[in-house]
């Protein structure tokens, strides 16, 4: 069947379409707050009914019959294989190396898709105060793989962060080695303009698509670091269905996806 | 500790427990099951210099941190998620140079706590490795040294004996008190706490002395019927206070619902700060002569019953959250 791609949709909503395309059927996913919930939700709608939510807070494989809006939320534990707390899901779960796929998002990124979440300006007297790393330090350490979801301005895209709060390829090929890190690394980041990827020698973040009506040149004039733009395509749309079930089945309060 | 004399009211309970300069952890988890009603009978009582650590506080924290009553936070996060995100006093006061802060990863700031719990003085980890939690501190050297109840240094990397793999050594946290707000307890002390434990079972465990608010009190016979879902034994816990809705305005499991409504008032009196935050307390705090009567200035019995969890599913879909 020919796919009906959607006339009318939002950025975040082509965002979050986009973002659920990075998990595949079966797999482990650590989920965060806002845009990823929705992503992960349309996932198991659509192409991975048998991928798995997990919660930093304690809930494995969660129902989610409502969107929730914390990852310690009670919506989370309705349906879930296991309910227990913060040691369970970053020890036993994360550390032990099971989760396939974590989602971050951040105020910076850099070229090798290190995130600050923590400070804007000196650490010690900042001009800006963020909520800090959460969880999300622990999952860009212990993942097998992340997908980095954020606004694309090139304040948010500097040469280099303010505070590392959340290491990608840290300082190029075999900083996380280096770094002691035995696994993962980023793989995408997925913004308003468009989906970067990272090469695989100098794990260096590329363009891949500008989204419909973006075009590559308002991307390069975002990023506040050179981006290799040769291998850039458009970015799919989303379609008909997947805009309905996020509209009306997974956010139809507007929690995350205001309209 | 006994099983006996253990229920005491809120106000002893802040009076007994809690000192200015004291090391102190709660329960819960952003939105979800603070003491809140313990924290604000602690800035009714004027309580400062407080050294808090947690995981993923919130409103809890930021009330303090508003009312002045904190020197230091170490912790991975202060906000309210979809609420108020970065909490609005912590953010401030941060910024102005006013508290000393340290940041550690979740998983990091909850295996301190993991291990005061299991009797350790550090756990090692593989998390934060490669990020600025690892090279800068907040809190400084000189700081440390004075405060015999600090760990001497935020962390240690080292290689692991066995296997040469790199790992990070946290430092254990045994606050002088934990104060979590549970759904049951028993009036012998057992706890029982409903959906997520989130780090209560280890901050309960972690702490010398643990306070438990708690939604309902229940007999010995009766929670011992099903001992497999307690958390925490009778003797870790020192005192039981029954404070149904403690929690408000923060969500509790089986019972009833974050409060939008009153989020949307806290979030714009802490933004604004200064005589807008003063005059929420005065309200809200000081100016409510107990428990009851803060439940009558949210709302009372209309607003409680619009926050009432559903039992088939221990929240409230029908809460407007937009």
């Amino acid at each position: 069947m020919d796919k009906k791609y959607a006339q009318d949709y939002s950025t975040a909503e082509l965002m979050v379409t986009r973002a659920a395309k990075e998990i595949a059927d079966g797999e482990i996913v650590f989920v965060g707050t806002g845009l990823p919930m929705i992503a992960s939700m349309l996932a198991k709608y659509t192409h991975a009914p048998d991928s798995v939510i997990v919660f930093e807070a304690g809930t494995v494989d969660s129902a989610l019959l409502h969107l929730p809006a914390s990852v310690g939320d009670s919506r989370c534990v309705s349906g879930a294989s296991t309910c227990r707390g913060l040691f369970d899901i970053f020890a036993t779960v994360l550390q032990r190396g099971v989760i396939d796929v974590g989602f971050l998002g951040g105020a910076q990124v850099d070229r090798y898709g290190n995130l600050n979440s923590t400070v804007i300006g000196d650490y010690h007297r900042p001009d800006v105060r963020l909520p800090g790393s959460g969880g999300a330090g622990d999952i860009a350490c212990l993942s097998k793989r992340t997908v980095i979801i954020m606004l694309h301005e090139r304040r948010r895209f500097p040469e280099q962060v303010d505070y590392l709060t959340s290491p990608g390829w840290v300082d190029g090929p075999g900083g996380r080695e280096r770094a002691g890190l035995i696994r993962g690394g980023p793989v995408s980041v997925i913004t308003d303009l468009g989906v970067m990827q990272f090469d695989e020698q100098s794990r260096e973040m590329y363009l891949t698509s500008s989204h419909p009506g973006i075009s590559v040149e308002q991307v390069l004039e975002n990023t506040g670091f050179e981006l290799d733009a040769s291998r850039a395509t458009e970015t799919e749309p989303p379609t008909v269905e997947e805009i309905d079930l996020v509209r009306h089945t997974i956010d139809p309060e507007g929690l995350f996806l205001r309209r | 500790m006994s099983k006996t004399n253990k229920i005491i009211s809120l106000q002893e309970a802040v009076q007994e427990f809690i000192h200015d300069g004291i090391h102190i952890t709660f329960g819960g988890f952003t939105m979800q099951r603070h003491p809140m009603a313990f924290i604000r009978e602690m800035v009714r009582q004027e309580k400062c210099k407080l050294i808090i650590y947690g995981h993923s506080p919130g409103i809890d924290v930021d009330m303090l941190i508003g009312a002045g009553a904190v020197k230091r936070v170490e912790v991975a996060y202060i906000g309210d998620e979809l609420f108020v995100s970065p909490s609005p006093n912590f953010r401030r006061a941060v910024e102005e140079g006013s508290i000393q802060w340290e940041d550690y990863s979740n998983f990091g700031a909850t295996l301190r706590l993991v291990a005061g719990a299991l009797g350790l003085p550090f756990i090692p980890a593989r998390t934060m490795l490669g990020s600025d939690m690892i090279t800068q501190s907040g809190f400084e050297p000189e700081d440390r040294r004075a405060d015999p109840k600090a760990a001497p240094q935020k962390h240690v990397l080292m290689e692991c004996p066995f296997t040469g793999d790199k790992v990070i050594l946290l430092p254990a946290v045994n606050p002088d008190v934990a104060v979590i707000h549970a759904q049951m307890v028993g009036r012998d002390g057992t706890v029982r706490i409903l959906g997520q434990s989130y780090a209560d079972d280890f901050v309960a465990r972690a702490a010398r002395r643990v306070v438990v608010t708690a939604e309902e009190i229940v007999s010995e016979e009766f929670i011992r019927q099903c001992p497999e879902q307690n958390c925490i034994p009778f003797f870790r816990v020192d005192a039981i206070v029954h404070v149904p809705y403690g929690a408000h305005p923060t969500a509790c499991h089986g019972c009833y619902d974050y409060d939008p409504q009153h989020y949307a008032v806290y979030a714009e009196a802490s933004r604004a700060g200064g005589d807008a935050f003063r005059e929420y307390l005065g309200t809200y705090v000081h100016g409510a002569s107990d428990h009851w009567d803060y439940l009558d200035r949210i709302g009372g019995t209309k607003q409680l019953s619009y926050l009432k969890a559903d039992p088939a599913f221990g929240y409230n879909p029908g809460v407007r959250r937009r």
